[in-house]
């Protein structure tokens, strides 16, 4: 029997929560497996002003309105306080938790792949009321672009305004990306997350080594 | 290209990253089953179509996914407000 | 061939790098710091090409964006061609090649001249909507004769090259323009901390002062130029883009802008480098110190090469070193033209004349052409020029005070180079393309900026302000306006010097009269670009064109890449007066976008070839690629469509998936659907909201399916819905449909019903989904979990949690084939795990991938609709036959329930979705196919309905298909005819469209 059997379903009929990884060693295949950075990594340009890297964490999608109570233990789940200010991003002290703003009552959590059926089973647990904690680290995956170029391929990509003083370390945007789309966040000073859909990843890695040529590329594990 | 400001983001984004949705302020009717033909085809397909102030609804499609309302000019373009669902508009036409 | 038109020294030009470039097949050299029109003068290459309807010779006229002649095809490879080139604008680079855009058969030959000369009589203005109008059949014929003979460029044959690019800019001011006006306000607004750009479509920044011998400061111009580049550069949040030109003003001050990035020193990119690049600019202020274009006079015979505006004569002597002639006349109307007289003079070069309208000109650069011994003659219109392929002499008579009349004696003057003045219009071209009508200055005699709604200013010669002073202190005010707006502390500036110019009023002269009336005068063109001349405006106000856009349209006066840069204001004018109004009175065309001609390539940008529409794949897609799936496009998705062996044709292979599924297993790559979480205690009242069926007793573990509707009760999309949770459930929609449903419910959600506890998120990518179907598909799975998978603990529509292969998953018990089926869904980073391991274990049971073609013929044979395809936005679940879809009972009026009870939508008539079996087993109808109940009815046939589905079945050994007829519910067993366009006419029955185990036994197992 699995791990995670019926019986759980029927003494938690509300909502289901599900752990989704494997208990055995089964072969992890990210949207950019194919594409082999490791060998791109070791064998590739190793100057370029742009730095590619490709993430594999465990996004859930939070949706919620919280009241008093709600942010309260929301907060003691997470060790900080969901931003409620448009467009920023919170992050644990130890850095293995970042919170982003996505919408007023919507947030993206980012953990460690392994932490998400805790956090998933803790919020189940501790959190009263209306809200929804989706799972959805199997649908997208993060691009972590850095280098002193990287603005002008973001530029390239987007219509957002990256100038220092419009969009400072922190903040975080959804918006359209070449022709899909992304949430950026700024996690330092030359280095930006693009958090972007499982199946557009091969098309938006095209699209950056394209957007990047004139710069060099570099890819990194 | 329009430029818009979004009320929930609370900064200015380019037009691609919005939807428009048509005019604003249509209401579903509340008991449908009680309309005649009429009243539903006028619900259904018929919307106003000013020359100068209108206002319609528009959603953040790229963004935070929120719908809102702009008060546009359709002759000029301008944007003259934005508000969220629910409030009214302070630009009206005369 | 000697550059006999360059002078030892002077101009902006590196004379120590010759340059060597070809023309028409004929080599030349120029130096750096050539413009392609700049060298070729230099070489004393006076013919560029030929006018687009009369073929006469045409030289070059202007040295910048409004050049009407010199337009070229640019590229010494195929790869590399570049139509419609400004050789105005067009740097010189080692190894340019360039050939007349507008030279059938050649610019030299007079072959066309002919027929041009003859056809002048033959085409007047209005002549192609006359006599192209019918019959409609020729026009193929005479459409590319006229493309030929227009020489409006051409593409390249071959891929191009060169990397192209866009990039998106913010700046607090975008300044257009890089001349006194501009420069002084990005310097200006930069010094008061606001972010600038300033783009101008030179090489190199200055506009007008490049030309120009005043002194800024005490200094030559340009080293006040060079002084505040180099200031400009100190700033982090300066733009500077030189050879860049502000071509498109749009909504809420969007611009765009073509930047060439390489063009200037070579034919194609170097490697990986950009070629040119359009940057998208939102700007919050935007100036414009566009400048003003010289109107030349229209004079007889002002087309022959040698006929110039005065100010490009100056701009080729002062910022080039070319001299375009020997023997000048200067036309004026105006003090300023004056100048070129002087620099002409002091080239050491002749100036026969300088002829001026006015009676009685005084001002200091009148005096300065009269110490120089120039001859004046004044009140005197220069009337016709002789010569074809470069000007021989002119003609020159008296005219009456408002110089609308000859009064006296003709004189001939010889000449190789007349330069013309007719005063300055304002540069308005980008205030127009938001709406803005342009306002009539009587002062100014041009049109100036007209009110806007855009956050726009406005500095220097485009507000009529032509002098260098005034050009400057109206940059500073702009800047100081915009930071005032912008919050920005305004620093004090001083504004530079200028040498003072005292200049006597200009006259307003645009058409000077020729002693014969105008319609028998030779010919005095406007729009060089359009040939359309005085005689044929005036022609179009007697036909009747009292509106200035008519005469635009009907004359072509203002049309394709020129824009009306030179000949707009004079046909105005001209108009005007046939018309008996004023200039204001008659009012103006505007311009669009874009300013000049902007290459597809900068358009695209990077969005060709490969990435010119995202390609979306699922988890599995390698292994697809790798069994030689053959691919159908699904919104962005690739979707396997069948999987060949061998050599086997598409309907072999659709064949052997088919039978493969129905006798033993298939394996569908399922992932593409939509699939949307849905969270919260109103969730399930929700789902009963927008789908037409009820979900209030869906128990947790079950699965149904459910159609959504418009509020016109119009099928839009389908799929399944699983309950996870009480208030927690799993839809699924259409491929196609997935991101359109999720709006759809966060619309009615946001706007309708927002005190329901409900929310959505999209699980799409999240999941893997892989549908094992077929009668050994219970078998399969069972090798791979050790959950229970029996039909009594897991019935049809049920869901379960079990681990499958290692990997924890949702499955679903639901089929789209009729067959006993499992969907397994597992995050989508184990998916390719999960389908190797099905693949491993499905040996034995010749597990076969199949892909969506297998998929539709499967789901045909069970009558199953797709959304989409059987439905188009017209029919309702009434219409497909689905009435057991419909709770019209529950207690919310659902989406769709009014819309689908309307008059029409109950008709017994309407086009209803049935099953048709073709007389003939082995004919497939074509799918699109119109019926008709009487194939031999008169034409139009009515028509009652099309065939939506169609296949070959391979279980059932025929065809099948579906479709819409007329009532066709009760129409079973009755036949419907389908006339195709080879002639044939196919018989079929009309039958339940249902072909297959109709108890639906294969799926209950």
């Amino acid at each position: 029997m699995s791990d995670v059997n019926n019986e759980a379903l029927e003494q938690a009929p509300i909502k289901l929560v599900m752990n989704q990884l494997p208990a055995i060693d089964v072969p992890f295949e990210s949207p950019l497996h194919h594409v082999e950075l490791a060998k791109i990594a070791e064998h590739g340009e190793s100057q370029g002003g742009v730095v590619f890297r490709e993430l594999s964490l465990g996004l859930l999608t939070l949706r919620c309105t919280p009241n008093a109570e709600q942010a309260t233990s929301i907060e003691a789940i997470l060790g900080v306080a969901l931003p409620s200010k448009p467009l920023t991003s919170v992050s644990s002290a130890s850095g293995e938790l970042t919170v982003m703003w996505i919408s007023p009552d919507e947030w993206l959590l980012q953990v460690p792949q392994d932490k998400a059926f805790e956090l998933e089973t803790r919020f189940f647990a501790e959190v009263g009321g209306h809200y929804s904690l989706v799972n959805v680290s199997g649908g997208n995956t993060v691009f972590e672009l850095s280098g002193e170029d990287v603005v002008k391929v973001l530029k390239k990509s987007t219509p957002i305004d990256f100038h220092d003083s419009e969009f400072p370390v922190g903040k975080v945007v959804s918006s359209v990306f070449a022709k899909s789309g992304a949430t950026i966040c700024r996690t330092a000073e030359q280095s930006y997350q693009l958090v972007v859909r499982r199946s557009f990843a091969d098309y938006l890695w095209l699209w950056l080594q394209d957007a990047s040529k004139e710069y060099g590329l570099t890819v990194t594990c | 290209m329009f430029h818009i400001f979004c009320p929930h983001c609370g900064e200015y984004r380019e037009e691609e990253e919005f939807h428009a949705k048509g005019e604003a302020h249509i209401a579903r009717p509340l008991d449908p089953d009680a309309c005649s033909d009429e009243e539903w085809g006028e619900f259904l397909y018929f919307r106003k179509n000013p020359r100068g102030i209108h206002h319609e609804l528009w959603v953040h499609a790229a963004g935070c996914r929120k719908f809102f309302n702009i008060t546009r000019n359709t002759q000029t373009y301008e944007i003259l407000e934005v508000y969220k669902l629910g409030e009214t508009p302070s630009v009206v036409a005369e | 061939m000697s550059q006999k038109n360059r002078l030892q020294d002077g101009g902006r030009i590196d004379r120590s790098k010759p340059l060597t470039f070809t023309f028409n097949d004929e080599s030349y050299q120029g130096y750096a710091g050539d413009t392609l029109a700049s060298a070729l003068i230099a070489n004393g290459v006076d013919v560029i090409g030929r006018s687009f309807k009369y073929s006469r010779p045409r030289g070059f006229v202007a040295a910048g964006a409004e050049e009407p002649n010199a337009v070229v095809q640019l590229g010494a490879t195929e790869a590399t061609q570049i139509p419609n080139v400004r050789a105005t604008q067009q740097s010189l680079y080692q190894g340019l090649v360039a050939a007349s855009t507008n030279g059938w058969p050649s610019v030299e030959t007079d072959l066309m001249g002919l027929v041009g000369k003859i056809g002048g009589k033959m085409m007047p203005p209005g002549f192609y909507y006359k006599t192209f109008m019918f019959p409609q059949s020729m026009w193929p014929t005479y459409e590319s004769y006229i493309r030929k003979a227009a020489g409006l460029g051409r593409a390249s044959k071959e891929k191009d090259v060169d990397i192209y690019d866009k990039m998106n800019q913010h700046t607090d001011v975008l300044v257009v323009g890089a001349g006194p006006a501009g420069l002084m306000a990005a310097l200006s607004a930069a010094q008061g901390g606001a972010r600038v750009i300033i783009a101008d479509e030179q090489s190199e920044f200055g506009g007008s002062l490049l030309s120009s011998k005043e002194t800024i400061d005490g200094k030559p111009a340009m080293e006040w130029v060079a002084q505040v580049v180099a200031e400009l550069n100190e700033f982090d949040d300066v733009l500077m883009l030189p050879n860049s030109q502000v071509n498109g003003y749009h909504d809420h001050n969007f611009l765009t802008i073509q930047q060439h990035c390489t063009d200037q020193f070579a034919d194609r990119a170097p490697n990986g480098a950009v070629a040119q690049r359009l940057h998208r600019v939102r700007a919050k202020w935007v100036v414009l110190a566009t400048g003003a274009h010289e109107r030349p006079l229209v004079f007889g015979n002002n087309d022959v090469p040698g006929c110039m505006q005065a100010s490009a004569v100056s701009t080729y002597i002062n910022r080039f070193g070319v001299v375009p002639g020997n023997e000048l006349v200067l036309m004026t109307s105006n003090d300023g033209a004056y100048q070129t007289a002087i620099d002409w003079h002091d080239a050491g070069r002749h100036v026969v004349a300088i002829v001026d309208a006015r009676k009685n000109p005084q001002g200091s650069l009148i005096d300065a052409a009269r110490e120089r011994g120039i001859s004046i003659m004044v009140g005197s219109g220069l009337i016709e020029v002789q010569g074809s392929k470069r000007v021989t002499g002119v003609s020159v008579a008296p005219l009456n005070e408002s110089g609308d009349k000859v009064t006296g004696a003709v004189a001939k003057l010889k000449a190789d180079t007349v330069a013309s003045s007719g005063g300055w219009s304002p540069v308005i071209h980008l205030s127009c393309h938001t709406g803005a009508r342009p306002v009539w200055d009587d002062e100014v005699i041009g049109f100036l900026p007209g009110p806007t709604v855009q956050k726009q200013l406005t500095a220097g010669a485009i507000n009529g302000a032509f002098t260098t002073q005034a050009a400057l202190s109206q940059g500073i005010q702009a800047a100081a306006d915009a930071l005032a707006s912008l919050g920005l502390e305004v620093t004090d500036l001083s504004l530079p010097k200028t040498e003072e110019v005292i200049q006597d009023k200009a006259m307003a002269l645009f058409h000077i009269p020729h002693n014969k009336p105008t319609s028998k005068a030779p010919k005095q063109f406007v729009d060089y670009q359009n040939d359309v001349t005085a005689a044929g405006i005036e022609l179009a106000c007697r036909e009747g064109f009292e509106s200035i856009e008519h005469v635009k349209r009907y004359t072509a006066m203002g049309f394709g890449t020129d824009q009306g840069k030179l000949g707009n204001i004079n046909g105005m004018a001209i108009a005007a007066k046939a018309l008996q109004k004023s200039i204001p009175e008659t009012g103006t065309t505007i311009f669009r976008p874009n300013y000049t001609p902007v290459t597809f390539g900068a358009i695209a940008g990077r969005d060709c070839g490969e990435l010119f529409d995202p390609k979306r794949f699922t988890a599995m897609h390698a292994w697809h690629v790798e069994q030689g799936a053959k691919f159908e496009d699904v919104g962005q998705w690739k979707r396997p469509w069948y999987f060949p062996k061998g050599n086997e044709t598409m309907q072999e292979a659709l064949n052997r998936e088919c039978l493969a599924t129905r006798e033993s297993v298939g394996i569908l790559d399922a992932s593409t659907l939509g699939k949307i979480d849905i969270q919260g205690k109103d969730a399930r009242e929700f789902l009963g909201r927008v789908y037409t069926n009820a979900w209030a007793k869906l128990a947790v573990g079950k699965c149904r399916y459910g159609l959504m509707c418009g509020e016109d009760g119009m099928v839009f999309d389908d799929g399944v819905t699983s309950c996870l949770g009480e208030n927690h459930f799993l839809m699924t929609t259409t491929t196609g449909g997935a991101a359109h449903v999720l709006e759809w419910l966060e619309l009615y959600h946001q706007t309708e019903w927002p005190e329901m506890e409900v929310y959505f998120t999209s699980v799409t990518d999240h999941w893997s989904t892989m549908t094992i179907s077929g009668p050994n598909s219970r078998k399969l799975l069972e090798k791979l979990t050790d959950d229970d998978v029996s039909k009594d603990y897991f019935a049809y529509m049920d869901w379960k949690q079990m681990t499958v292969a290692g990997v924890p998953a949702r499955v679903f018990r639901i089929s789209f084939t009729g067959e006993l089926s499992f969907e397994i869904n597992v995050q989508a980073n184990y998916g390719m795990h999960v389908w190797k391991a099905l693949f491993e274990s499905g040996e034995e049971f010749n597990l076969t991938p199949y892909g969506t073609e297998t998929m539709h013929i499967l789901r045909a044979e069970k009558g199953f609709i797709i959304a989409g395809q059987d439905t188009d936005g017209s029919v309702h679940p009434f219409d497909l036959g689905m009435p057991w879809a419909v709770a019209m009972k529950k207690p919310f009026s659902f989406i769709g329930k009014r819309g689908m009870q309307r008059e029409d939508c109950v008709r017994a008539d309407r086009k209803q979705l049935v099953g048709l079996k073709t007389v003939d087993p082995t004919v497939v109808l074509p799918e699109g196919a119109q019926g008709v109940f009487d194939p031999n009815a008169p034409i139009p046939m009515p028509m009652v309905g099309h065939v939506t589905s169609s296949y070959w079945s391979a279980c059932l050994g025929r065809s099948i298909a579906m479709g819409f007829v007329k009532g066709g519910h009760d129409k079973m067993g009755e036949k419907v005819f389908y006339p195709l366009v080879d002639g044939r006419v196919v018989e079929a029955e009309i039958c339940q469209p249902i072909f297959l185990d109709p108890k639906g036994e294969r799926q209950h197992v």
